[in-house]
């Protein structure tokens, strides 16, 4: 029996000891990620913005992306009338990773467009943060992350990927695709006295309307030559 | 015929009541412009509602003068018919109430030519007001709230619609808008003129077309499967609101909006013809029955 549980304690131990490990290599791939990530201390980025939402028929925008840390983030639209998903604040890898009051769960390896990726569970220490949990992708070789899912308290989960070219040194993606939960909308009745043209009155799909997504592609970056801060008013 | 309709385009410009559809207009957007000057923003979010929630947007830029036009437009187009009826509904039983019905038959004239005479005045005051509604409803509001892209909000089937045309892509739509508006509207003035063949007074002819007009709208808006497929499609004021056709922009398989484009042509088409067709068959009711009829006053 004495010998059976030091056998166990043993297991325990040695267990620990091997999850520690793999925990502080997590964090140390955090870590490296979020050291090119606090290279920007500002960029204002040329983008277009392409909304895919059911109920939504917009052209592409052209929007500017500002940022300053700690993080601050507007996207503005060049010209004409923008829906700017409101969840686009966490496009921001600072908006995750920015502040360290976070416990790091090594939630294993994956594999996202064929490259290999480790996981990260990041659990926010603080009780009242909006964010409840949030998963991000980070390529082992580049140190960038390549996904992201945060799920907050009060507006779902919001899902992020992200594909680098000329700014992967910075942390700064070319193209987000960044994916979040709208609410069904419905005109109220009579209100809008429309022309019935005859055509669609198939049913709506209710889960693909629940369901938007944003593509932004980023064009020109300008880093780190300060922004004042009348562009987030 | 031209001097005939000069003389019809004179009577009607010397008839106070003729006015009261400009004063109308002219009142009805004025308090339309003022009540979105001052508080734009309530109808904006009546109209985005959940939309808010998941969405930043500029509202004050939705408020643009080719939006109040649309929302005008929307509101003013069920209206006009009654305005329309005020002068058609005049243009024969107006001379037998006066007693000069009988006085213009006795010149060498043929009745079909007084019909249409008739009508293509009334065609023309129709169009006269057409023009002044778009003057004070677009270019006036351009001038006091400004152009920029445009939203359109749409019921579509069961699924309601957010639509965007910029602002490049709108001022011909306004065009084409104004234009079937135009042959819907004559469609108003051929009713009116057909009743007013049958009637010795003003009254009676402007009453009935409105209450026609009204009854129709009513049944074309009522959402029964039953009635949308076999009364409906006969109805003339199923077609009325044809011009919006204009403005349901056409989209590409990942949902964004084609420039210069039109979802459904065909639909606005067929709705012409189908107006058109109403135009010819009570213009010939009119003439076929004011052949006939023996003037007695």
């Amino acid at each position: 029996m004495i010998k059976m549980t030091r056998y166990l304690f043993f297991t325990i131990f040695i267990c620990s000891i091997s999850l520690l490990g793999k925990a502080q290599d997590i964090s140390s791939l955090i870590l490296k990620a979020k050291q090119k990530i606090d290279k920007v201390n500002d960029y204002e980025a040329a983008a277009k913005m392409k909304t895919n939402v059911t109920f939504l028929k917009v052209p592409i925008a052209t929007v500017k992306v500002y940022f300053k840390k700690p993080n601050k983030l507007k996207v503005k639209s060049e010209k004409g009338i923008s829906f700017i998903p409101k969840g686009a604040v966490s496009i921001n890898m600072n908006s995750i990773l920015g502040n360290n009051d976070y416990t790091v769960i090594d939630a294993g390896k994956d594999k996202i467009n064929n490259i290999p990726v480790r996981v990260a569970r990041l659990l926010p220490n603080d009780d009242n943060s909006d964010v409840v949990l949030s998963t991000i992708y980070i390529d082992e070789i580049t140190n960038l992350i390549l996904k992201a899912k945060t799920t907050t308290k009060e507006n779902g989960t919001y899902e992020l990927e992200m594909s680098y070219g000329k700014y992967a040194s910075f942390g700064l993606p070319d193209k987000i695709v960044f994916s979040f939960n709208t609410k069904d909308y419905k005109l109220p009745k009579g209100v809008t006295f429309d022309f019935d043209d005859g055509s669609n009155k198939n049913p709506a799909d209710k889960a693909k309307a629940k369901k938007g997504r944003a593509e932004i592609t980023f064009s020109s970056y300008t880093i780190n030559k300060g922004l004042p801060e009348s562009v987030f008013l | 015929m031209w001097n005939l309709l000069q003389i019809e385009l004179y009577k009607i410009s010397k008839r106070p009541r003729t006015y009261i559809a400009f004063a109308a207009i002219t009142a009805i957007v004025a308090i339309f412009q003022f009540a979105f000057k001052a508080d734009g923003g309530s109808y904006m979010n009546l109209m985005l509602q959940s939309v808010q929630d998941t969405f930043d947007m500029d509202k004050s830029k939705a408020i643009n003068g080719y939006f109040m036009c649309y929302i005008i437009l929307n509101t003013l187009l069920i209206q006009i018919p009654i305005l329309v009826a005020l002068v058609a509904g005049d243009a024969i039983s107006g001379e037998a109430n006066m007693g000069t019905l009988r006085l213009l038959l006795t010149k060498p004239i043929s009745r079909t030519q007084i019909i249409l005479v008739k009508f293509a005045a009334s065609m023309i005051y129709t169009i006269g007001l057409l023009i002044w509604m778009a003057l004070m409803a677009l270019f006036v509001s351009l001038l006091i709230f400004g152009a920029d892209d445009m939203l359109i909000f749409r019921v579509k089937g069961d699924e309601s619609q957010i639509l965007l045309i910029t602002k490049d892509d709108i001022m011909w739509r306004y065009f084409a808008a104004f234009g079937y508006a135009a042959v819907a509207l004559t469609v108003i003035a051929a009713l009116a003129i057909l009743l007013s063949v049958f009637a010795e007074n003003s009254i009676g002819p402007i009453i009935a077309t409105v209450c026609i007009v009204i009854v129709c709208t009513i049944i074309s808006n009522i959402n029964v499967p039953i009635i949308d497929n076999t009364i409906k499609p006969w109805l003339f004021t199923s077609y009325l609101v044809g011009w919006k056709g204009f403005f349901y922009i056409n989209t590409n398989a990942d949902g964004e909006p084609i420039k210069g484009s039109i979802e459904n042509w065909p639909a606005i088409r067929n709705s012409l013809y189908i107006l058109l067709a109403h135009i010819f068959i009570l213009i010939g009711a009119a003439v076929f029955v004011f052949k006939r009829k023996d003037i007695l006053s």
